[in-house]
């Protein structure tokens, strides 16, 4: 089932065009890669999926981007109910400087998803869980989330990226920061978060999309070159150029 | 002659350099790997230059006077004089010499000023003789050890380290040194007025101690009721109080619109412009206090058949807040801008609003600067002084009103310095006292300051 539909989508920053003309469908419930060299705009299209290109004031965004059939350009896309959809974790961890607690409740606090300070605490323990976090923090939940290492620090990032039930969760080379085990920890984290989630994962290493992803679409220079199953994509191209890319033949 | 010397001095050490250098070439040229770049052979030998000369010079400067005098009265020592008269003798022989000397001239003195005049002159030409001897000989060494290709790097690094730790060490001595001065001064006053008096007396009325004449022995009683620091204390922690009600919310909500509201286009220009209001000289603000500010507040309370003093505590203190407005909308805007971008991502791409963000990310990841930013800007208000002196009378009235007129620490230290002074009179002496106490005050609140500043930090880094 196609949960997010991206027709003819143009991004501008001040008069330079950085995508152009990107169409691409992402499958519910599956984990589709965004590969291609740096530079080429696959960030990008990542933010333009929870509008995060907003932030930028000299972004601009043209095109369609249908979530559930429904256009998230369009003016009457409430932002504050898309990103509560739509989540988010970045290449680098970026805890809050608060406790750990406090770093999970953020996102169910100011969308006003619990009525009590039990199921507060129910929410926060289940993100925790579901993160693969909870057995190593739960007794020092109230200690400073900046304290933790930075596989942890991910982890916790992507608990509060779940704490509010996202339909969507966007990845934007979550491992790139990290070491090899905490990069395999969150990769595993991945492949049980599908489950309840669609995941789209920016990365730089094929070899990660290979192992996580179902789909995968590659960049070059703003364009979409390819997209299709992952197995497709690096057994048989379609085309020369992702052929080279995969082969490493440049990138 | 001494700025003859002086830049003879200053010209050979940059011709020493310059040889240094040309030294360190010659050896380069003969295919020897140099110890360190060439210029450092310059500074070796500049440096060379430059220190014996400047000791030479500065004991001169102690130990001149000091020798010339003992040797012009060494022909008085035997005649019974007594060390002031000798003083005066020497100074007089001084004067002459010079031809500003009025009084009667006496054989003596006309002998002793030709005697100050010759030893001046021998001292002059020594001093000469021996600095360019030890300038020619120091040189001489060093351009020695330069050509052996000994180290040079090392010896200069050492030299700008000293260099760099007597500069800090100026700074540091200079606070001691004024720290010391109040003591002993406030200690002096304390002999006379009860501390007990001070910090709790109620009545300031430093005048008072005027009508004393100075040939009669001191009385410590005639001066109960005269120095109680309480309403000036009172005063000056009111009118900071006033200033800061002022300062810290528009300075706090410009600071963070800036940071995180404005446009690129609206903050290039803003920025500089509130920025400007930290430019203008507090006696400007003064006046505006006192001429517009004042009678406006006057006016506006009497329509309102309010008694308003035409220099109140509230004209003096809602200027001085808009005096420390840019202190605490600039650096504050410094703080929050410096809060990664990372965090403020982190928070909307999570469905918060920016201002949800500012109040529970960036506000308190931002705190230790912002509550640094507002201790600073109270240690400015208490210290300010033109603006109270100016807009907010001066004398030291008890009250917690702020449309009558009240007085400060430093305002009261101006009034007491004000035209003629006598030392060690209790009246002078209460200055030193009052501004030993605004020390120590703004000593703690620095204090306060980086605690509560450390204490945020370990809990945010």
């Amino acid at each position: 089932m196609i949960k997010i539909k991206a027709k003819d989508v143009d991004v501008f920053y001040g008069k330079k065009q950085a995508l152009f003309n990107i169409s691409l469908d992402i499958e519910e419930n599956q984990v589709t890669a965004l590969i291609g060299p740096s530079g080429c705009g696959k960030s990008t299209f990542l933010r333009c999926l929870n509008r995060m290109n907003d932030v930028i004031d000299i972004c601009s965004v043209k095109g369609e981007i249908l979530i559930n059939d429904f256009n998230i350009n369009d003016k009457s896309c409430d932002v504050v109910r898309l990103r509560e959809k739509i989540g988010m974790v970045f290449q680098k961890p970026n805890p809050f400087p608060k406790t750990l607690y406090e770093n999970v409740s953020y996102g169910p606090t100011i969308h006003g998803m619990a009525q009590s300070k039990q199921e507060m605490d129910e929410i926060v323990e289940t993100s925790l869980k579901k993160a693969a976090l909870w057995e190593e923090v739960k007794d020092r939940l109230h200690e400073p989330g900046t304290g933790l290492s930075g596989g942890q620090q991910q982890r916790l990032c992507i608990a509060r990226a779940i704490s509010v039930r996202p339909e969507v969760i966007l990845m934007d080379e979550p491992c790139s920061a990290l070491d090899p085990i905490a990069t395999a920890q969150i990769e595993e984290l991945i492949d049980e978060l599908k489950k309840e989630h669609t995941i789209i994962i920016v990365t730089h290493s094929m070899a990660q999309a290979a192992r996580v992803s179902q789909n995968t679409g590659f960049f070059h220079l703003g364009q979409l070159i390819e997209h299709g199953s992952t197995d497709k994509i690096f057994k048989n191209p379609d085309t020369k150029k992702t052929q080279d890319y995969i082969t490493g033949r440049f990138g | 002659m001494n700025l003859i010397l002086f830049t003879f001095i200053v010209l050979l050490g940059f011709t020493s350099y310059y040889f240094g250098r040309k030294k360190a070439y010659t050896i380069q040229s003969t295919k020897k790997r140099l110890t360190a770049l060439p210029q450092f052979y310059g500074y070796y030998l500049a440096i060379w230059c430059a220190i014996p000369a400047f000791i030479i010079f500065s004991l001169w400067a102690i130990f001149e006077p000091t020798i010339v005098k003992l040797l012009i009265l060494s022909d008085y020592s035997n005649q019974g004089y007594l060390d002031d008269e000798l003083n005066l003798l020497y100074e007089k022989s001084k004067a002459l010499s010079r031809g500003q000397f009025t009084g009667e001239i006496t054989p003596f003195i006309e002998a002793s000023a030709e005697k100050y005049l010759s030893l001046r002159s021998i001292a002059q030409s020594s001093k000469v003789v021996i600095v360019l001897s030890a300038i020619i000989a120091s040189v001489v060494y060093a351009y020695k050890r330069i050509s052996s290709n000994s180290r040079t790097r090392e010896p200069v690094e050492k030299f700008l380290n000293a260099v760099l730790f007597t500069a800090s060490l100026a700074a540091i001595l200079t606070t001691v040194g004024i720290v010391f001065s109040l003591i002993f001064q406030t200690i002096d006053f304390f002999k006379v007025i009860p501390l007990f008096d001070f910090v709790f007396g109620t009545h300031w009325y430093p005048a008072k101690a005027f009508v004393r004449d100075s040939s009669e022995a001191l009385d410590p009683t005639m001066y109960s009721d005269t120095f109680g620091a309480v309403p000036i204390f009172a005063g000056t922690f009111f009118i900071a109080f006033i200033a800061m009600c002022v300062a810290i919310p528009i300075g706090l909500m410009s600071g963070i619109y800036l940071a995180e509201y404005a446009s690129t286009k609206v903050r290039q220009y803003a920025k500089p412009l509130i920025e400007i209001l930290a430019g203008i000289p507090t006696v400007v603000y003064g006046f505006f206090a006192a001429l517009t500010v004042g009678p406006f507040l006057k006016e506006l309370g009497t329509s309102m058949g309010l008694e308003v003093s035409a220099e109140s505590a509230l004209a003096a203190g809602g200027v001085m807040g808009i005096m420390i407005i840019p202190f605490i909308s600039s650096l504050s805007d410094d703080v929050i801008t410096s809060v990664p971008q990372s965090l403020r991502d982190g928070s909307y791409a999570i469905g918060a609003t920016k201002s949800e963000t500012i109040k529970r990310v960036i506000f308190p990841a931002a705190l230790p600067g912002i509550v640094g930013s507002i201790l600073l800007g109270v240690s400015r208000a208490i210290g300010e002084t033109m603006i109270v002196v100016m807009a907010s009378g001066l004398a030291a009235n008890l009250t917690l009103n702020p449309l009558e007129s009240t007085s400060t620490i430093t305002a009261q230290i101006v009034v007491i310095l004000i035209g003629d002074q006598a030392f060690g009179d209790p009246k002078t002496q209460a200055a030193f006292a009052l501004g030993m106490s605004l020390f120590l005050v703004t000593l703690c609140l620095n204090i306060v300051a980086l605690r509560v500043v450390k204490k945020y930090r370990e809990k945010y880094e």
